[in-house]
């Protein structure tokens, strides 16, 4: 069989492996944010300050919960192939919907995080390790270390004081200046504006993660005896680092970016919050709090599916930088 | 003493273990320096730094700063550690039995990793947390169910590229268990990612600790610095010690165990001592 169709079947098994773990999750999920106490009823009630128990069971009724575990287990279940998220009593609006709405900035920021995390982090890591114990090598450890250190909420607080409060350069909340009601270019600049401290403060520790991963991933590399047989042939040294070296250091550092896709969204939950914008993490946040659980179980199942999306396209980039992991 | 020696060439992990040993003293003498219950109302609320008595001020409350840097020191250290070992112990097992023995085995312990890995994990954390209640081991215990599969990647991972190599195809020649050449001979060959990992690891489980009392999920009881700077948010502008001290104990804390951890992968790494 060509190369080529090797891939294509190795993806498609992927694929059909991924969904029992999509359903799973749904499981867990479900029976998970069952254990907890109290139910939408209750904090509706709650809200409303005082209600009769033929309120509470009519709320109950109203939404399904009045029904057995598994039948409403499977009601969901049901629903979510078509689509059907449920229906959120706190916003009074589809899942889906909300959702939706709350998905675009989450991604933007992600986005623009992985960009800059990743891509930066490979380049210092490399200038690292290639310059060891220099000046070079000892500033980008440095900053990678005290960055890694720094709890986000700290970093984002702390940048709200300074460039928000004493400076004025940033605002420090929100995605965009609503009120201005800005168009086309001009509403793009206002939301990049926007962007520049979540991003930066999301950023910050990936980025120092990935410069350490890659820093000690070129040194383990760098011993290997393939190494010193190409050093022995008399290739250059430059062509030993980019060829040789670092095609098997990205190895961890490319395994590492898969899993931390799914800690990027929970770290967007800190970051989102710290400055109020409008994504998926904050969502759950308020979420939680409202006890709104068809709301949770939509934002678990998006997050979910783009991390077993990304972790596919991970396993298959693996493959193609080490042709020692069997694809078959 | 051979590994100390060759710690101590790495000056800068000598002085994460100064930081991290004074940190250590701080947790536990905090009863003897500061005796009265950090969450106590200590004098006037709002004090700066220096002002009626308070060494590092005190928040909207009254309560001493410093008081609760001190007593939060401890419940830092503890958290990290317990965490971490768990989560580590769980990522070893499931990664190394996995990528070792490929097919079925990697099959379902891989499934399980990639579950628990999807649910997004500081929301997870969160989750757990909310649900079996706010304490220290509802919070060790979330640290560590969302921190094991990472340590199982990255091990799973080290196996499979390993598993083939010709040195361990001459240990099934010459007829040694499959038990011991997954510890003896493949393990030692992938610690140091593992170090790296769970020096990283150590770090994240304090950090994610204090995300949790940051937005209000610690134990209610204990003092932590991220419960400090949660209260201290609001405010920012007029008060910024309340905020800044907990935060600077936080990131001193989590650089020290780096760069300890950095030194240990120093002395332990015989590849990279060759190459210097």
């Amino acid at each position: 069989m060509s190369l080529a169709a090797t891939r294509v079947r190795y993806v498609l098994k992927r694929l059909i492996q991924s969904i029992p773990v999509v359903v799973a999750i749904l499981v867990i999920n479900f029976f998970l944010l069952h254990m907890a106490e109290g139910d939408a009823a209750d904090v509706l009630a709650g809200e409303a300050g005082s209600a009769t128990p033929e309120y509470m069971e009519q709320l109950r009724q109203k939404f399904g919960l009045d029904k057995p575990l598994p039948v409403q287990l499977a009601i969901y279940l049901k629903n979510v192939l078509s689509f059907d998220l449920g229906y959120s009593f706190r916003h009074d609006m589809p899942v889906i919907d909300l959702v939706m709405d709350r998905f675009v900035p989450t991604l933007l920021l992600m986005v623009s995080t992985i960009l800059i995390a990743v891509g930066l982090g490979i380049v210092l890591g490399l200038i690292a390790a290639s310059g060891l114990n220099t000046w070079r090598d000892n500033l980008i450890s440095v900053f990678a270390l005290i960055t890694y250190a720094t709890p986000l909420f700290w970093i984002g607080l702390m940048m709200i004081v300074v460039f928000s409060l004493k400076l004025g350069w940033f605002p420090t909340s929100g995605m965009e200046n609503v009120a201005a009601f800005y168009e086309g270019w001009d509403r793009v600049k206002d939301i990049a504006h926007h962007l520049v401290m979540p991003t930066v403060t999301l950023s910050l520790f990936y980025l120092a993660l990935y410069t350490r991963l890659m820093r000690a991933s070129m040194l383990e590399q760098a011993g290997m005896d393939y190494v010193i047989t190409a050093r022995a042939k008399g290739l250059t040294e430059r062509r030993i680092v980019f060829v040789h070296i670092l095609r098997n250091a990205l190895l961890p550092v490319v395994t590492m970016a898969g899993v931390q896709v799914g800690a990027l969204i929970g770290g967007s939950v800190i970051v989102e919050s710290v400055f109020a914008w409008p994504g998926l993490g904050m969502l759950a946040y308020e979420a939680l709090f409202a006890r709104d659980l068809n709301l949770l179980l939509g934002i678990f199942l998006l997050c979910a599916l783009l991390v077993v999306a990304i972790n596919l396209v991970v396993d298959v980039i693996y493959s193609f930088l080490d042709p020692r992991i069997e694809v078959g | 003493m051979e590994f100390w020696r060759l710690y101590r060439r790495n000056r800068s992990a000598v002085f994460g273990l100064i930081i991290l040993l004074v940190v250590f003293v701080l947790a536990s003498s905090a009863a003897i320096f500061f005796p009265d219950d950090p969450f106590s109302l200590a004098g006037k609320p709002m004090s700066a730094p220096g002002e009626n008595g308070f060494l590092l001020g005190s928040d909207t409350l009254g309560r001493d700063v410093a008081s609760g840097i001190a007593h939060g020191a401890r419940t830092s250290l503890m958290i990290g550690g317990l965490a971490t070992a768990v989560a580590v112990l769980l990522g070893v097992m499931f990664g190394g039995l996995a990528g070792y023995f490929g097919g079925w085995i990697d099959d379902v312990l891989m499934r399980v990793t990639e579950i628990f890995q999807t649910i997004p994990s500081f929301i997870f954390a969160i989750l757990i947390v909310a649900i079996i209640k706010p304490s220290i081991n509802s919070i060790i215990i979330a640290i560590a169910v969302v921190s094991w599969p990472a340590v199982a990647r990255l091990v799973r991972g080290e196996f499979i590229s390993l598993r083939n190599r010709e040195f361990v195809q001459a240990c099934h020649i010459v007829g040694m268990g499959d038990v011991r050449i997954m510890l003896r001979e493949i393990l030692p060959n992938c610690l140091s990612p593992i170090i790296v990992a769970g020096s990283l690891m150590v770090a994240t489980a304090i950090l994610i600790e204090s995300g949790l009392s940051f937005l209000g999920l610690g134990d209610p009881n204990i003092i932590s610095w991220g419960f400090q700077i949660g209260a201290g948010r609001t405010v920012l502008r007029s008060a910024w010690w309340v905020c800044t001290f907990p935060g600077i104990a936080i990131l001193l804390t989590v650089l020290a165990i780096n760069l300890v951890g950095e030194g240990l992968n120093d002395a332990l790494n015989p590849r990279l001592r060759d190459h210097r």
